[in-house]
């Protein structure tokens, strides 16, 4: 069986003024159908720009410098527009991270709805009302005929989130690509719009990309996690034993900097210093700077290496292939 | 959306440049980037330049009228008149050399474009500063004024100022003040609304500092770099303006013209085909506007920081 | 708006003495006493200003020293004429600002957005009537398509004379309209441009092309739709200046508005009518603002009433 996604060695670029920037580094997964994989970064780290050159939304003058995208077995990277745009928002759909931006202010929730339906099947704007209508009631919008004629403004973050996940579900799409869709909402919401997220994937075999730079948002909701670092993944692997056994030092930060995995009144970890400036990268292992392992191996770059049978780390010096204690974290 | 390309480029190199030298300094070299806002500059220095020794360096000068020949009236650009003068670009209705009435002509129009700026702005800055800090009362009527001022056409105001004084440079300055010093009041009542709120002026507040003092020295200078944008733009406005109403006939007297004045004597003759008189002037006048313009568009670009990334 | 009046009548009671030029030099003394009676200028002047209140209250301005009628009956005569005008310009300058503004915005990188801006910048910088001027001398004297001034046939519609159903009013339309709506064409330009670059990079717009929308219905309607909103309000609060412009436009052409008549009336010292005049503007301004509130509703519907959050 292919993938429903199947990305391979993707490099997106930027060239700027001072030199180009490599926001995309040979970044290599799969994803299929009903799995969903958690992509974790920091800010910067290169995952939301994975996401948009999926979809070929890359704003100029970024551009896509070597690998492939292929989508269920198709080649995306060198596919027309035409059928890209085709593809999108029907088989596969993407959520942004701030709800109170993706909806048009000035357009009805129906008009910006229905134009999506519109845009790949002709159907009648009753047939398509009637669609809206079920996407709605799927998500949780009551009396969803009425607010249909509503303006984005008269909604909370968390119902235009609701709506822009109803809008991304109205084709049934293979892959959702959602970028930090919660990030900008309340607690209780975010743990309502996961679980129903979670829910949708199992019932209708939808793959889903949850983009985050939030650890503990997709310990409890992918099946696998994909770690990036300035471009490049560091750590990949399922979702268990990646948070129980993390092997790269920027992993087992980033889950010592997690409030809740610590015994109380211990010191939440800390990663010293910043992420590598992008447009002049330190040559080998990225992470070095910051690394308490680091020497003088480490200026080479490190390959993505398989310790555990599906669990791969980029490191020259990876932690053993055992749990996380505390103390050795707080140390 | 965490990260665009703009941010994830423009952080490493921007900070360090920045801090590293005079603030006056980066301005130089940030205006300098543009070419044209350069070419801008240079043709504007020209142009203040050759007005300023415009008695040393014009063949003729237009304001001697016994020096004046009738006889030489509207000739085109390049003919040589009856006693050896070659009249460049042609002569007006009164046998005056329009290149000695341009140079003369362009130096009344910067004159009353700088010389009304300045005092619109000395005025516009101090009302604006003053309602800001003050607040209540004060505030609301000074606004309000500024407010009705402003929703009226600047030129209507003028139009119907120099209808009652008549004509005169200093009328038309008077004028020119008058309408724009709302803009300058505005522009630095909004931007002192924001600074006041700042930290530094609640540490100079809770030190004890006058009010004069306060005014001056703390709250001007942070609102200064809006108002010099304006205020270049505001310069060409003004020259625009001036020359829209000596244009009109109510403007500088027929004895002084400024640049406009000479676009409509040549009006008169426009009909016939002397298309030259009118022709030159507003040439002239367009380069100073659009140098001015370009200047003014650079300096708003570098003086702001909310633009810069 | 009482305000202004009072303003207004001080100011233009100052202008000068509308006698100096009404009664021919020979008149005795006895027969400038005669005239001043029939006019009301022989009263003080709070008198003077208290029979123009209770009249104008009533719509009555006072009669025109030189036409000997009604002021404002003068004005309304000739305000359809100017507003043809103003609207026609209006018109044009957005249908033509607006795809050039979009075009130089989403592809500001490319030669056509930069010769599209350099051409607003030269837009903005023209001395309005200095454009006037250059557009007769080309196209009226040199090359003789198009009629220099008057407003040609009219034909009546609702009761309104209007040009802008024959060829030939159109002939006499278009260098008026042009000179007027060059500016503001570059206005709009210019704020279109700038507006586009500032929503398409707005999550709305990427999520719109996620959705799988064609670029023509992204740019058509997502990209559009918002940046009409900016659009209407600059160009309906511009109309207000575009009317007060038209003073110089229709100077220019001789177009038989009501800002020909203000100049005429300024030149004769007509008093009633200049007043007139102006509470007409008033008048047309604060309901220009008015409309345009209404469509500013329209086109953002945050602003609509009674929707908070």
């Amino acid at each position: 069986m292919t993938a429903t996604l199947q990305v391979e060695n993707l490099e997106t670029q930027f060239p700027t003024r001072d030199g180009i920037v490599r926001a995309v580094d040979g970044v290599s997964f799969s994803v299929d159908a009903g799995e969903i994989l958690g992509l974790v970064g920091e800010s910067g780290s290169g995952k939301s720009i994975t996401g948009f050159t999926i979809l070929g939304l890359i704003d100029p003058p970024g551009r896509i410098a070597n690998g492939s995208v292929k989508f269920k077995g198709e080649e995306l990277t060198t596919a027309s527009p035409e059928r890209l745009r085709s593809l999108r928002g029907a088989r596969i759909a993407m959520i942004f991270q701030d709800p109170m931006m993706t909806l048009n202010p000035v357009l009805r929730v129906d008009t910006q709805m229905i134009e999506t339906v519109q845009a790949h099947e002709k159907v009648s704007e009753k047939a398509a009302r009637a669609r809206c209508i079920e996407a709605l009631q799927a998500v949780g919008i009551a009396a969803p005929e009425e607010r249909l004629k509503s303006y984005p403004h008269q909604f909370s973050g968390g119902m235009r989130q609701r709506i822009a996940i109803a809008t991304a579900l109205l084709h049934k799409p293979d892959l959702i690509i959602a970028d930090e869709p919660t990030t900008a909402l309340d607690v209780t919401i975010q743990g309502q719009i996961l679980y129903e997220m979670r829910k949708l994937c199992r019932d209708t075999g939808t793959a889903l990309i949850w983009i985050t730079h939030d650890l503990s948002v997709v310990a409890g909701l992918a099946d696998r996690i994909m770690v990036m670092y300035a471009g490049k993944i560091v750590e990949t692997g399922a979702i268990d034993t990646v948070i129980e056994r993390p092997q790269h030092p920027y992993t087992r930060g980033l889950i010592g900097s997690v409030p809740g995995a610590m015994p109380r009144g211990k010191r939440l970890f800390q990663i010293p210093g910043m992420a590598p400036a992008p447009l002049n990268l330190p040559p080998g292992c990225r992470f070095k700077a910051r690394c308490s392992r680091a020497d003088a191996v480490c200026d080479t770059m490190p390959e993505l290496v398989e310790l555990d049978p599906g669990h791969r780390a980029r490191c020259h010096h990876p932690y053993d292939a055992m749990p996380l204690s505390p103390a050795e974290v707080a140390s | 959306m965490s990260q665009t390309p703009a941010t994830v480029g423009a952080t490493p190199t921007a900070a360090p440049l920045v801090n590293t030298e005079a603030p006056w300094k980066r301005i130089v070299a940030e205006f300098a980037e543009s070419k044209l806002a350069m070419l801008g500059l240079v043709l504007l220095v020209l142009m203040i330049g050759a007005s300023l020794i415009a008695p040393l360096i014009s063949p003729q000068d237009p304001y001697d009228l016994a020096k004046l020949d009738i006889m030489d009236a509207r000739l085109p650009p390049g003919e040589v008149a009856g006693e050896g003068f070659t009249f460049l670009l042609g002569s007006d209705g009164q046998g005056r050399d329009m290149l000695s009435a341009m140079l003369y002509g362009l130096r009344i129009s910067l004159m009353v474009g700088v010389v009304s700026v300045v005092v619109a702005l000395g005025i516009g800055a101090v009302a604006g500063l003053l309602a800001a800090y003050t607040g209540g009362k004060v505030d609301a009527l000074i606004m309000r004024f500024v407010d009705i001022q402003l929703s009226f056409p600047a030129i209507l105001i003028a139009l119907i100022l120099l209808a009652m004084l008549g004509n005169g440079v200093d009328k038309v300055i008077f004028a020119l003040v008058a309408v724009q010093w709302a803009y300058f009041a505005r522009a630095s009542h909004g931007a002192a609304l924001v600074e006041r709120n700042k930290e530094y002026i609640e540490a100079a507040r809770c030190l004890g500092i006058s009010k004069t003092r306060m005014l001056l020295k703390h709250l001007l200078p942070n609102c200064m770099p809006p108002l010099i944008v304006i205020a270049t733009i505001n310069i060409a406005r003004a020259i625009t303006l001036e020359a829209t109403l000596s244009f009109l006939g109510l403007g500088v007297p027929v004895t002084e013209p400024s640049l406009g004045m000479l676009i409509s004597n040549g009006f008169d003759y426009l009909l016939s085909g002397v298309y030259w008189i009118s022709l030159f002037p507003g040439v002239v006048l367009t380069v100073v506007i659009i140098a001015i313009n370009l200047v003014g568009d650079q300096l708003r670009d570098v003086l702001n920081p909310r633009l810069k990334r | 708006m009482a305000v202004m009046s009072v303003l207004v009548f001080v100011g233009i009671y100052m202008i000068g003495d509308p006698l100096a030029i009404l009664v021919s030099p020979e008149a005795t003394e006895l027969d400038r006493e005669a005239i001043a009676r029939s006019l009301g200028l022989d009263r003080p002047m709070w008198e003077q200003y208290f029979t123009f209140v209770t009249s104008a209250l009533q719509g009555n301005f006072g009669k025109s020293f030189v036409f000997g009628q009604p002021a404002i009956n003068l004005i309304l005569e000739r305000m359809p004429a100017t507003l043809e005008l103003a609207l026609i310009a209006t018109v044009t300058s957005v249908v033509i600002g607006v795809p050039l503004g979009l075009y130089a915005g989403l592809k500001h990188e490319t030669v056509t957005a930069r010769a599209i801006m350099a051409g607003s910048v030269l837009g903005f910088s023209l001395p309005n009537f200095w454009v006037g001027l250059m557009l007769i001398m080309v196209f009226a004297v040199q090359l003789g398509w198009l009629p220099a001034s008057g407003r040609g046939p009219t034909m009546e519609v609702l009761g309104i004379q209007v040009s802008f159903l024959t060829l030939a009013g159109w002939k006499h339309l278009a260098l008026p309209a042009l000179t007027l709506g060059l500016s503001k064409c570059a206005l709009i330009i210019r704020l279109a441009r700038a507006t586009a670059r500032e929503v398409m990079l707005m999550d709305y717009v990427k999520f719109a092309r996620a959705k799988g929308l064609n670029e023509r219905r992204v740019i058509g309607v997502h990209i559009l739709k918002n940046i009409m909103v900016p659009i209407t309000t600059v160009t309906g609060l511009e109309l207000g200046s575009l009317i007060a412009f038209a003073v110089i436009t229709e100077t220019i052409f001789s177009w038989p508005g009501m800002g020909k008549l203000l100049i005429d009336s300024i030149v004769n010292l007509d008093r009633p009518v200049v007043v007139a005049y102006l509470i007409v503007v008033v008048f047309l301004l604060v309901t220009i603002s008015l409309i345009v509130d209404i469509l500013y509703s329209v086109l953002d519907p945050r602003v609509r009433l009674g929707e908070a959050k």
